[in-house]
């Protein structure tokens, strides 16, 4: 028979479950998290300066001209919203395969995505240019007609998919989190603690009839958001598939977006997750080195389904026969963005081939540095279909470049700023590990006497 | 505020073993209104204490149906109704274009009234509720009868909380 390893190393009984994981909310912050704060948090002054000077002189100041006008603003946005789909995919399809490995990760996976998602929801919403006109985007009677919102159009559909998408994920991280809440509040030895922390746990007391319907919802909210996520990256797919573009009109597109999505979210995961075992030691037994080999496996098979999907795009604009959609490809391989391409081919495709070796997949530097690539990588591929499918048109007098400037740097560089922040924030107030979660799996991988195996 | 609280006994236990028996043996002695308390879900609990299966099902259920008909009544009603208008030649009542829409709105909808629900059966949100021990939302399980449950007869009670091995047992509202 094989034996499972367990869940949570170290012989945890309940106490020591809920004294690890309120830890670090406990006490005073390390030098470390100050450190990172105050860079994360200069960075978002910084980006906050750069989007009030995109806002204020307008969005010339990116690269977007003619004849690309798609840029940073759209490529930075399928790039955040598609790391969040893997908060979604940990916290609600695992849950519902019974993944029990997913307890210890899903929290912060869950958080990662709501940070992602609200970082990914200003780019569409600067990307109009007149930011303070974004209500038309909502369809509400007005005095215009009433002119109604067109709902043929893909990006009315991102508009609702991807409000949906933040509002659900939010939703469902904020229900896991009231029952630990409620912990913290029970714990807490001064008044304010207590009070904020009881106010945020909605007075939460996990009778057996209450968990019962707890259960259930959870089961529910996994169940929906499990098509939600699903759908949210197919509709960005949709904003560039449904046009009628070379190099954007395919139908592999959802799934393609869905899985490079995965792969990206997933790679996320990792790349916070080595941080915050470094930074919380305690959590080491929690998040184990198991967990973190279960995650590189999946972002090598997402590799490679994007790695097929690169070559089906190519053979199949071979196969097509026609010349427009064959020139996108080989422009794009070849042309003057060949760099940009790649980078996204040896990023995604090959820098994931290491873990086919057990010791490189379970090497926390190894798995650090590779994420770290593929999120370079899923940057680029969206730039790369963004971009070279816009910069050479149908005529020759429609051809030109993406005139990247320093502006486009700031938007990008400066959006790490944000997600950052709210992350280290998360990470400082609020339980990192779903501990109502974790308790009940203590016992995987043990034995009766306690040992394991 | 205080009025929807009730007085009662609790036996406080310190293993999950300990609490699913008694909550069994409470449960057999005839007492409907007990609840166990527990700082996470424990298997097998909902049948030691003859919980039902949660309704809330349901509500997700009609909750999607409403959101996915509305969704389509908002967009044939825009789009084909109110104000058409003639985008590429597309018919006014486009229902394939519409689907997302009605999509996404099943599952927001879905979602928000299933959470609604769960707030209604649990009585949340509750300002300051009494805590008859603070471990109970980490390492110990509770069992509390309210004094309105039939049968309640408190000596009796405590011996048996005593004898199904609570290392505890309070006199406390709840």
């Amino acid at each position: 028979m094989i034996k499972r390893s367990p869940l949570v190393l170290g012989n945890k009984t309940l106490k020591d479950v809920s004294d690890d994981i309120c830890a670090p909310v406990e006490r005073f912050p390390s030098k470390g998290w100050m450190g990172l704060f105050l860079g994360a948090k200069t960075l978002l002054l910084f980006y906050i300066v750069i989007l009030a000077c995109v806002v204020g002189i307008g969005i010339g100041l990116l690269g977007v001209t003619h004849p690309v006008f798609w840029g940073t603003m759209i490529v930075t946005f399928v790039f955040w919203i598609g790391i969040g789909h893997a908060g979604t995919l940990i916290s609600a399809v695992l849950f519902l395969f019974r993944q029990k490995w997913r307890t210890s990760v899903a929290r912060t996976a869950e958080a990662m995505t709501v940070f992602a998602v609200m970082t990914a929801g200003l780019f569409p919403l600067l990307h109009t240019g007149r930011p303070w006109l974004d209500y038309w985007l909502f369809p509400y009677p007005n005095q215009r007609g009433p002119l109604w919102v067109n709902f043929r159009s893909p990006l009315l559909w991102d508009v609702f998919a991807v409000s949906t998408y933040a509002t659900v994920s939010m939703v469902f991280w904020y229900i896991g989190l009231v029952p630990d809440f409620a912990t913290i509040k029970d714990r807490a030895k001064n008044k304010l603690r207590r009070s904020v922390y009881g106010a945020l746990s909605l007075g939460w007391r996990g009778t057996a009839r209450n968990w019962s319907h707890y259960e259930m919802l959870y089961l529910l909210l996994a169940g929906l958001s499990t098509p939600l996520v699903l759908s949210v990256h197919t509709i960005v797919s949709f904003d560039f598939a449904v046009s009628n573009l070379p190099g954007w009109h395919t139908t592999i597109f959802p799934p393609y977006f869905v899985a490079g999505a995965i792969f990206s979210g997933f790679a996320m995961v990792v790349t916070l997750m080595t941080l915050v075992r470094i930074g919380f030691p305690e959590f080491k037994n929690y998040v184990t080195l198991d967990h973190m080999e279960v995650m590189n496996k999946i972002i090598m098979t997402t590799g490679m389904l994007v790695g097929y999907a690169y070559a089906s795009e190519f053979f199949i604009a071979w196969y097509s026969g026609n010349p427009y959609e064959r020139f996108a490809f080989v422009n794009r391989a070849f042309g003057p963005y060949a760099w940009s391409y790649w980078i996204m081919v040896s990023c995604n495709v090959l820098s994931p081939q290491v873990f086919w070796f057990k010791k490189l997949r379970r090497s926390i530097p190894v798995m650090f540095i590779v994420s770290i690539f593929v999120n370079i990588g899923m940057w680029f591929e969206r730039f790369v279909i963004t971009v070279t499918s816009l910069h050479r048109d149908f005529l020759p007098a429609n051809w030109g470049m993406y005139q990247w400037s320093w502006f486009d740097t700031g938007v990008l560089v400066g959006s790490f700023g944000m997600f950052l922040t709210l992350f280290l924030l998360y990470l400082r107030l609020f339980p990192a590990i779903s501990i109502a979660e974790v308790k009940p799996v203590l016992h995987v991988g043990y034995d009766t006497e306690g040992g394991h195996h | 505020m205080a009025a929807q609280y009730t007085k009662g006994i609790a036996g406080i236990w310190d293993n999950e073993a300990g609490i699913l028996k008694a909550a069994r043996k409470t449960r057999e002695m005839g007492f409907t209104k007990f609840d166990a308390i527990s700082a996470y879900p424990i298997h097998g609990m909902e049948e030691a204490c003859g919980i039902q299966r949660s309704w809330i099902p349901y509500v997700t259920f009609i909750a999607g149906c409403v959101g996915l008909m509305g969704g389509l009544a908002l967009t044939y009603w825009t789009s084909a109704v109110n104000w058409a208008v003639n985008i590429g030649g597309k018919p006014f009542f486009s229902l394939p274009a519409f689907v997302p829409i009605m999509f996404e709105l099943t599952v927001l909808f879905a979602a928000l009234s299933s959470v609604g629900a769960l707030f209604y059966a649990c009585k949340m949100p509750r300002i300051d509720p009494p805590v008859i021990d603070p471990d109970l939302s980490c390492h110990k399980f509770a069992i509390f009868v309210p004094f309105n449950d039939t049968g309640y007869d408190e000596a009796k009670l405590e011996r048996m909380f005593k004898e199904l091995g609570a290392i505890e047992v309070k006199k406390t509202e709840y």
